[in-house]
């Protein structure tokens, strides 16, 4: 077992609260980043009639080939980089020696 | 392999083919061998110390297919706009891997998507259940790719397709059987790199080509070629290139895209690649390095897909018949029975229409991307890069699949169930043997092919999308969610997709919920499965007090090395 296992035995009802508002905050930040997925590929690529152009291509052709698929790679990034700043700020980060690297 | 033609028959493509082919593979056995691992973790997660970029890059390969690399940008020519459907649905899927399920999967830390399913349920029927689908959908998966590797070596090496399957077979198997998943993905950080090398260098030269702009995604958008492709379809009798809804309704578009990236995130042979990085965080960024890495394919395809179109029909409507075939790809694809020409009104001129009667020209879909380099006259070595392209693509996917088949045995059934005592050499004995069985599965579906190479590899995914999406996600997110509920869900979410696609593609029942398609039909089962185990598990028991402490457990970074010590 280790120092941070027992750690979390003690102070197992602080911990428990800690653990709930940080899931809440996950929560709120994965809809978020989900809604943002679904109006660049359900809504602009497919549902919505977009009457102008990009470039050279119709809006909607121009979201469904191409701009939906660089706004899904941010998405990860933006959620693995805010994630990252949420533990620490909860502390339940990973710790050096268990991360390995 | 049959050199008996002589070596003098061979033409340059022929022997840089030959070469390339030779350097790669003569590649990927070393790198296997390097990578040879001696127990069951490494066997089936690389130890756990994979460095996040390496694992994208790994992910990347693992992921693009046969059907990405040979078969997409051909589909999406002939489809135009609702050829957006693999695009967006082969991308988006990473958004909910990465969000949803793959830093949790991670943190649970054991060897396979059973292992999850089994233990979140305490079940051993739901993990059984579990591995039933893992092999069900990758042996589907898979018979794609050996069938990939048939096409490549028929058409660039003059080597039969089951000859070509036995080579390909024979390589995978090394690497697999000494490497297991430390060898595999290694092996694929280089397949990875072959293969957007060889489809990037074709790409670039065709757009610089044809705009100027020698960076495809530009070109695509800013040049005038898609305009002008839109005109020639119209001048021609077809619709224009970017209208959508052509081929399919608005509704079953949506249902496929969505039915693709639910599946492309409950795919074992994908989610199984967040087992093997290092840490929770680790998990996140590399989610986000793959789809980096498949998004550089995957957004060049669309433009390559545009520009081979233009460039085809520009090169071969309206020109006599004797001109076109006095190009030597132009002949040597008629060999191979996927390009037809046929002066059906005997002017001597070829014309493309989209009457059938009256149509000269038949292009096999997936010959546009291994015939762009021959058409836009580049050298002969790119060619053979391709070809090489084409092959690491196969095989690296090919390579996954095996694993999961394997591990879902050898890990989930035998290790856990049949013989639970079984010892470390015991184990990776039939982790081995099993992954060798899967091999020679595989090489007797690619010599015996079920079908087109995407639209086998589509209904792997609405299996997937019906089956482990819904489960492991409730898993996570509703802590509610028990054995009962999950078991229900996941037969009735496979059963109902599995029937309504074998009814539709092989009993003629026409398609009842809305017209929506065999490919978009796992979105509904993938519905049908959430109600189901939503409303099951609310009807029982809630799940007992350390299954939920596992999950509350699981939703936190913290302490995720710790299950490297076990």
């Amino acid at each position: 077992m280790s120092e941070s296992d027992q750690l979390e035995q003690k102070s197992s009802l602080k911990d428990q609260k800690v653990r709930t508002a940080y899931w809440r905050k996950n929560r709120r930040l994965i809809c978020f980043l989900l809604a943002v997925w679904a109006l660049v590929s359900y809504g602009f690529a497919i549902l919505m009639p977009l009457r102008y152009e990009i470039g050279s291509l119709p809006a909607n052709f121009w979201w469904a080939q191409q701009g939906s698929m660089y706004v899904f790679v941010v998405l990860i990034f933006v959620y693995a980089w805010r994630m990252d700043r949420i533990d620490h700020e909860f502390d339940v980060h990973e710790v050096e020696s268990e991360e390995g690297s | 392999m049959t050199i008996a033609l002589g070596l003098s028959e061979f033409t340059a493509t022929e022997l840089w083919t030959f070469t390339f082919v030779v350097l790669t593979f003569g590649a990927y056995l070393y790198i296997g061998y390097a990578n040879r691992v001696r127990d069951t973790k490494g066997f089936y997660v690389a130890g756990q110390g994979v460095p996040a970029v390496f694992n994208g890059m790994a992910t990347a390969a693992d992921w693009m297919s046969a059907a990405s690399f040979i078969s997409m940008a051909g589909l999406i020519s002939f489809m135009g706009y609702d050829g957006a459907v693999y695009l967006m649905g082969w991308t988006g899927g990473y958004v909910l891997l990465a969000l949803l399920l793959a830093p949790y999967l991670r943190k649970f830390g054991q060897y396979t998507v059973p292992d999850f399913v089994g233990d979140r349920y305490d079940s051993q029927l739901a993990r059984v259940v579990a591995a039933i689908c893992a092999v069900f959908v990758s042996l589907t998966y898979v018979t794609g790719q050996m069938r990939g590797v048939g096409v490549v070596f028929s058409r660039f090496l003059g080597v039969s397709i089951t000859w070509g399957v036995v080579i390909g077979m024979a390589i995978v198997a090394f690497f697999a059987v000494a490497g297991g998943m430390k060898g595999i993905t290694w092996t694929q950080v280089a397949q990875y790199v072959v293969l957007i090398i060889a489809f990037l260098i074709p790409a670039v030269a065709i757009s610089a080509k044809l705009t100027g702009n020698p960076i495809p995604q530009l070109s695509f958008t800013f040049s005038d070629i898609t305009e002008k492709l839109n005109q020639i379809q119209i001048d021609l009798g077809f619709t224009e290139y970017t209208a959508p809804f052509q081929s399919k309704t608005q509704l079953d578009v949506l249902c496929i895209v969505l039915a693709l990236m639910v599946g492309t995130a409950g795919l074992p042979h994908v989610i199984v690649r967040f087992y093997t990085v290092r840490s929770v965080r680790a998990a996140r960024f590399s989610a986000g390095w793959a789809l980096l890495f498949i998004a550089i394919l995957y957004t060049t395809a669309p433009a390559l897909a545009a520009f081979a179109r233009y460039n085809l029909i520009d090169t071969l409507h309206d020109t006599p018949v004797d001109e076109a075939r006095s190009m030597e790809w132009v002949a040597s694809w008629e060999q191979t029975g996927l390009l037809t020409l046929d002066d059906k009104n005997g002017d001597g001129v070829l014309t493309l229409s989209p009457e059938a009667a009256e149509n000269e020209i038949l292009i096999d879909r997936d010959i546009i991307v291994l015939s762009t380099p021959e058409v836009a006259e580049l050298a002969p070595w790119v060619i053979a890069l391709v070809a090489a392209g084409g092959l690491a693509a196969a095989l690296s996917t090919a390579a996954g699949l095996l694993l999961v088949i394997s591990s879902s045995f050898a890990h989930d059934v035998y290790a856990k169930l049949i013989h639970p005592e079984a010892s470390e050499e015991k184990r990776l004995l039939v982790g081995r043997m099993t992954i060798f069985g899967a091999v020679c599965v595989a090489g007797f579906f690619g010599i015996h092919p079920p079908g087109f190479v995407a639209e086998v590899v589509a209904f792997a995914f609405g299996l997937a999308a019906a089956s482990f999406f819904p489960v492991i996600l409730l898993g996570i997110f509703d802590k509610r969610t028990n054995r009962q509920g999950a078991v229900a869900g996941m037969v009735v979410g496979v059963v109902f997709t599995a029937s309504y696609i074998i009814g539709n593609r092989f009993f003629g029942m026409a398609p009842f919920m809305f017209g929506i398609s065999a490919q978009g039909i796992g979105t509904v089962g993938m519905l049908i499965n959430l109600f189901t185990t939503l409303v099951v598990s609310r009807l029982t028991p809630p799940p007992p007090e350390e299954i939920q402490e596992m999950v509350e457990n699981v939703r936190v970074p913290r302490g995720a090395g710790a299950t490297r010590s076990h």
